[in-house]
């Protein structure tokens, strides 16, 4: 049984006073700027910030993809990334991509073929299989990218937004997919995105970012009940009072232009 | 209240009559009513999304055909008219009608399929060993920083260089043998197969390459699994022109460099010339010039084909 607070459990992810900076003399750039974060198991947290505020940077820190300059990121089990494009292996087949996770975490073949149907049928593209990637749409490709993180078996899945650039139809029906997974699966979930309004629909809590460097300004729970519609006026109401927040980041950068 | 998670079932079968709870712990999120729904969206948005199949068939076969064959009546047309008017002596330059004919007696009194042989066998050992050389270049030329600012530009270079100059010394290092055509040979082809593959490892999108290093692929997996397939449009590019480069420094290495008792199709076009049989040299060269494009549009043609609809970058025949 999981325990019902998970704030006494330790962190999933754990940002400790974590800095990145690229380059070097005058055109370096600090990324990140002793941010200070810890992700709770279970929970569903949502990054938001203006672009440039190092959003992409936090999530490859947190996937070991890339060494902070200086402070710790620890993670407790084994994370997943998702990006914005799907980053399918072209010349496998749908089944083909997740069977590969599953080689790659040294799955012996036999086991393979019945978990690879069976994380198909997870993201309702059971009889896809055989689809190559650009046989299909933006929304059917992230799903089998989420059935292939999901064949790591990751504890965490990063997501950095990887429904940026799909329509709004899909990315509607594809939030309330995520949504029953991560309750189903009982996983952690980080989700970057620049879309305020989806920050609301789906995290638990929202974790926002200022720009230049990447500051945490803020973490806000997000008190409304679930099940969720991204068009309900509270979770508009909530966005916008966020959305004050990111603006106000924005303008404080205004005069940095001619720096 | 029992607490039973169901399964998620295929679109179109979810939450038929089934009760789907929740972790007590966690606030509902949807019935099997609302599941459901959401299943049934996704379908109805795949099957919309779902792209089409390519076309394919005979008429795609015929629309290929007719004006290769429009092309090849149109040279016989200009060739013999050539001859018509008289501008060499047919002795010379005959019409097409006579070289077809002592192309068929060449092909019908089998001569040539000697010559064929060795000539094909040459052209599969010199092109299978130029295909070892180039891959193994290649890839460490690809995968080390050092050799590449070392080797680079090198192998282009030796790319550029005409095959023919090769021979005085490959003859001197192999006097006139076997092995000297194929130093040549290897020395034509291996370039343009390294080239390609280098040039495939340059192409990967980045992220192909992040997304294989987050699922765990290191070193020697990254090559195998990432790399190596991620570059293979690009070497079968540079296979195909490999063929080429092999093919023409096979024919010039047979002209020059011609072993007794051996026959090939080098030698054959030089006795021709010797005899002053231009009937015969022209078929001769037919039958070279027909080896070369049955090689690269059934074997080469067909892999980069094969290869470039499998990964989507092109879905139609040409």
């Amino acid at each position: 049984m999981t325990p019902t607070t998970t704030t006494t459990l330790s962190p999933a992810v754990s940002l400790n006073r974590v800095t990145k900076r690229y380059g070097r003399g005058q055109r370096q750039v600090t990324a990140l700027d002793g941010i200070d974060l810890d992700v709770r198991p279970g929970e569903l947290l949502c990054v938001v910030g203006a672009s440039g505020c190092g959003k992409s940077t936090l999530l490859n820190l947190a996937a070991g993809l890339d060494q902070p300059t200086s402070g710790r990121v620890t993670a407790a089990g084994r994370t997943a990334l998702m990006f914005q494009e799907s980053a399918l292996f072209p010349w496998l087949t749908a089944a083909g991509n997740i069977d590969l996770a599953l080689k790659l975490r040294g799955i012996p073949r036999a086991g393979r073929r019945a978990r690879v149907e069976e994380l198909l049928a997870t993201v309702h593209l059971a009889g896809f299989g055989d689809k190559r990637p650009h046989e299909l749409s933006g929304g059917m490709r992230q799903r089998v990218a989420l059935a292939r993180a999901f064949a790591q078996d990751a504890d965490v899945l990063l997501m950095d937004e990887p429904f940026g650039a799909l329509d709004a139809m899909t990315r509607d029906i594809l939030h309330d997919e995520l949504e029953r997974l991560w309750q189903e699966r009982e996983l952690t979930v980080v989700f970057v995105t620049h879309n305020v309004r989806e920050a609301v629909r789906l995290g638990d809590r929202i974790v926002v970012l200022s720009s230049r460097p990447g500051r945490v300004t803020a973490v806000l729970d997000v008190p409304l009940s679930r099940p969720r519609r991204i068009e309900e006026a509270e979770v508009g109401e909530l966005a916008a009072s966020v959305t004050a927040q990111l603006r106000e980041e924005v303008r404080r950068h205004a005069g940095d232009a001619d720096r | 209240m029992p607490v039973t998670q169901t399964d998620e079932t295929a679109p179109g079968e979810a939450g038929a009559g089934e009760t789907a709870v929740i972790d007590d712990d966690r606030p509902a999120l949807s019935g099997p009513r609302e599941a459901a729904a959401t299943a049934a969206d996704l379908a109805g948005l795949d099957a919309l999304d779902a792209a089409d199949e390519g076309i394919s068939g005979r008429r795609a076969l015929w629309s290929s055909l007719w004006p290769k064959l429009a092309a090849i009546t149109l040279t016989l047309g200009v060739w013999q008219g050539v001859v018509w008017s008289g501008v060499k002596p047919p002795y010379v330059l005959p019409g097409p009608g006579p070289v077809l004919a002592e192309l068929w007696t060449m092909l019908a009194d089998g001569t040539i399929f000697e010559a064929m042989v060795n000539t094909m066998v040459r052209a599969v050992m010199g092109f299978t060993l130029a295909l070892v050389i180039g891959v193994v270049v290649g890839s460490l030329v690809a995968r080390v920083p050092v050799l590449r600012a070392a080797f680079g530009s090198l192998i282009t270079g030796i790319q550029t260089m005409p095959s023919i100059a090769w021979f005085p010394l490959a003859i001197l290092l192999f006097q006139l043998t076997e092995k000297a055509i194929l130093f040549v040979v290897v020395l034509g082809a291996a370039p343009a197969i390294a080239n390609g593959l280098i040039a495939g490892a340059d192409q990967i999108p980045p992220i192909l390459l992040r997304a294989g290093r987050v699922l765990g692929a290191r070193g020697f997996a990254a090559w195998r699994y990432v790399v190596l397939p991620a570059s293979l449009p690009s070497f079968v590019g540079g296979l195909k022109q490999g063929w080429a480069f092999a093919w023409r420094s096979l024919m010039a290495g047979e002209l020059l460099v011609i072993i007794a008792e051996k026959p090939s199709i080098g030698s054959v076009l030089q006795v021709r010339r010797n005899l002053a049989d231009a009937r015969g040299l022209i078929a001769t060269m037919i039958v070279i010039l027909v080896i070369g494009i049955v090689v690269d549009t059934l074997v080469f043609g067909r892999l980069e084909r094969a290869v470039l609809r499998r990964w989507g970058l092109a879905t139609e025949r040409r």
